[in-house]
C-alpha cells in the first residue's frame, strides 16, 4: 500500500510517536498522534507542532525578481518589505487558480515561495514558463528543506524558550533568518490555523533536532487531521477543495488577494471582468437537520434544484456542531438562506451563516 | 499496533461485530474500526422496532475526519438502542465491545457472511500491510 509514497525527513519521528499515517498528495503523513480533537484543542488553547515538510519551497532571485513576481502572482509584491511575508495566488489567464502560496521576502532581490505539496510539479512548471522575459533564477529547494509549523497562543512562549526575544519581537507575517540549536533557520510568523504562530524552515539534517526540541519545550505534536479542522473553522482555503483551476478568486472570497491596480499580470484581464461578474460563491453553512456534510456532497435549494457542492464539511471541534463550506449559486449565498445538503441521497437542511465561522486570533 | 478481537464474537468484513445469544444478538463496531475512524463524535442509530435485512445499513458513525456507515450482521428487529453512546460517543472508542455497543436485535434468521475472530484478524492484518 505505501511502497511508492514519499516521506519527509521527520517520518521516523512520526512512527516513534505512534502516529496514524495516511497518504496525502503522494506523501505518507501523520493524520493524528493521539486524536484530532485533542490536537485541535492543543492549538486553539496552547501550542501544537506540525510537520509540513511536504510543502514546496521555491527560491526566486535576480535583478528582475520583483517584476517577475508582480507578473506571475496576484499580489502587489512591491508592497512587501524585506523581512515580511504575504499571501498570494497564481492565476491562469482565464482567472482560475493554479495554486495559493505565501511569498517571503528575505532580501532586496531574494524571495521564498511556499506552495502546496500536491501542486509542486504543476507550480514549478507554471512559473518556469514565464521566466523568458525576466532576469531571474528559480531554484526548487523543496527536497532539501524541512518545514514545521508551531501554532497556537502558546507558540510564542515555546519558541522564546529556545531562541529568546526574536520570537517575541517578530511581527505578524514577519520573517527572519536566524539560528536555532546552533544551525541556520528561517523563522516566520505565519501559519494556517487561525492562531498566532510560527513556521520554521531548516535544512533536512537539522529537522529532527528542531522537532524534538520544540516538543520538549511544550508543544503537542499535531497531524494533518487537526491541520484541516483548524484551517476549516476560520475558512482558510485549501487547494483542491475551496480552490481549483476552475474556481476564480472572487468565487473563493479571495478578491482581497488580487491587486488589479498594480498593472498587467497573468490573469489580470480575465479577473478584471470576473470581479463584477461571477455566479458562484463560497458560503459557510451550519447543518440544522440530522447529518454531517462532507466535501463533495451536492447542495440543493429547498425545492430540490442543484445549486452547488460542499467543498469541506465536518463536525467542528471548536463549535461542537456540524459545519461546512460550499461553493453555490450566488443568488443562494446570502446569510440566513436555507439550503439542503444531500447526505447519502437524502436532503438535510442547512442554513447559510456568517463567513468565516472562527475569527482568526493573530498577534498584530 | 494490535487490536482487541474477542474470540466469542463474529465479525463482518465491514468491521461490525455481533454477539449471538439464542435468538437475541448485540452489535457494535470493532476495535480496529473505532481506531480507524478516530474520535467518534456522532452516532446515528435506528428506532426500536425497525427491521433490517442481513447486511443492511442501520446507522452511521461520524468522526471529525470521516463518516462510516454501519451494517447489520444479521437480519432482525431492533429491540434496544444504546442511548449512552448518543450522549457519550467516546464510549465507542474507549470500550467498543462493552459500553460502546450500538444495537440489540431479535434475530429473524438470515445472516450476512460472518468471520470468526481468527479470520477477522487476518483481514485486518491484510488491510494494515
Amino acid at each position: 500500500m505505501s511502497e511508492e509514497l514519499l516521506r519527509t525527513v521527520l517520518h521516523g519521528e512520526h512512527l516513534r510517536l505512534n502516529a496514524r499515517m495516511v497518504e496525502f498528495g503522494g506523501w505518507d503523513m501523520p493524520v493524528q498522534y493521539t486524536g484530532i480533537i485533542d490536537e485541535h484543542r492543543a492549538v486553539r488553547e496552547r501550542a501544537g507542532l506540525f510537520d509540513v515538510s511536504h510543502m514546496g519551497e521555491f527560491w526566486v532571485e535576480g535583478p528582475d525578481v520583483l517584476a517577475f513576481l508582480q507578473y506571475v502572482t496576484t499580489a502587489d509584491v512591491s508592497q512587501l518589505a524585506v523581512g515580511h511575508a504575504g499571501y498570494a495566488l497564481f492565476c491562469r489567464p482565464d482567472g482560475g487558480v493554479v495554486d495559493d502560496l505565501f511569498i517571503y521576502r528575505l532580501g532586496a532581490q531574494r524571495y521564498l515561495l511556499v506552495v502546496n505539496a500536491s501542486n509542486i510539479a504543476k507550480d514549478w512548471q507554471w512559473i518556469q514558463s514565464f521566466t523568458s522575459n525576466f532576469a531571474v533564477t528559480l531554484s526548487d529547494a523543496s527536497p532539501a528543506t524541512a518545514l514545521m509549523a508551531l501554532q497556537g497562543p502558546g507558540a510564542e512562549a515555546v519558541l522564546a524558550s529556545l531562541m529568546g526575544d526574536i520570537a517575541v519581537t517578530l511581527p505578524f507575517h514577519g520573517v527572519v533568518e536566524s539560528t536555532l540549536l546552533g544551525q541556520s533557520v528561517i523563522i516566520a510568523r505565519t501559519g494556517y490555523t487561525g492562531e498566532d504562530g510560527f513556521e520554521i524552515f531548516c535544512a533536512n539534517d537539522h529537522a529532527v533536532a528542531v522537532w524534538q526540541a520544540v516538543l520538549a519545550a511544550g508543544a503537542t505534536p499535531c497531524g494533518l487531521g487537526a491541520r484541516d479542522s483548524l484551517r476549516f473553522e476560520p475558512c482558510l482555503a485549501l487547494y483542491g477543495h475551496e480552490l481549483a483551476d476552475d474556481i476564480n478568486p472572487y468565487e473563493a472570497r479571495l478578491g482581497w488577494a488580487v491587486k488589479l491596480n498594480k498593472g498587467e499580470f497573468v490573469g489580470s484581464a480575465a479577473l478584471n471582468d470576473l470581479k463584477s461578474n461571477y455566479t458562484r460563491r463560497l458560503v459557510a453553512f451550519e447543518v440544522t437537520g440530522k447529518g454531517i456534510a462532507r466535501g463533495g456532497y451536492a447542495v440543493h435549494d429547498t425545492h430540490g434544484n442543484p445549486i452547488g457542492v460542499v467543498t469541506t464539511g465536518m463536525p467542528s471541534p471548536t463549535f461542537d456542531k456540524p459545519l461546512g463550506i460550499a461553493l453555490i449559486a450566488r443568488a443562494e449565498a446570502s446569510e440566513g438562506n436555507q439550503i439542503d445538503i444531500i447526505v447519502r441521497d437524502k436532503p438535510v437542511r442547512a442554513v447559510v451563516v456568517k463567513y468565516p465561522f472562527y475569527q482568526s486570533r493573530y498577534k498584530k | 499496533m494490535s487490536f482487541k478481537t474477542p474470540a466469542n464474537l463474529q465479525y463482518l468484513a465491514s468491521h461490525e461485530w455481533i454477539l449471538i445469544e439464542g435468538d437475541i444478538a448485540t452489535v457494535g463496531i470493532s476495535d480496529y474500526a473505532q481506531d480507524a475512524l478516530g474520535d467518534v463524535v456522532y452516532v446515528d442509530l435506528p428506532d426500536v422496532g425497525t427491521t433490517f435485512a442481513a447486511g443492511a445499513e442501520f446507522g452511521v458513525a461520524e468522526s471529525v475526519k470521516a463518516s462510516s456507515e454501519l451494517y447489520l450482521p444479521a437480519a432482525g428487529e431492533i429491540i434496544a438502542v444504546n442511548g449512552d453512546v448518543s450522549q457519550q460517543t467516546d464510549l465507542v472508542n474507549s470500550d467498543p465491545y462493552g459500553k460502546g455497543w450500538l444495537v440489540r436485535i431479535k434475530l429473524s434468521g438470515d445472516k450476512a457472511p460472518l468471520l470468526d475472530a481468527a479470520a477477522y484478524v487476518a483481514l485486518v492484518d491484510s488491510i494494515k500491510h
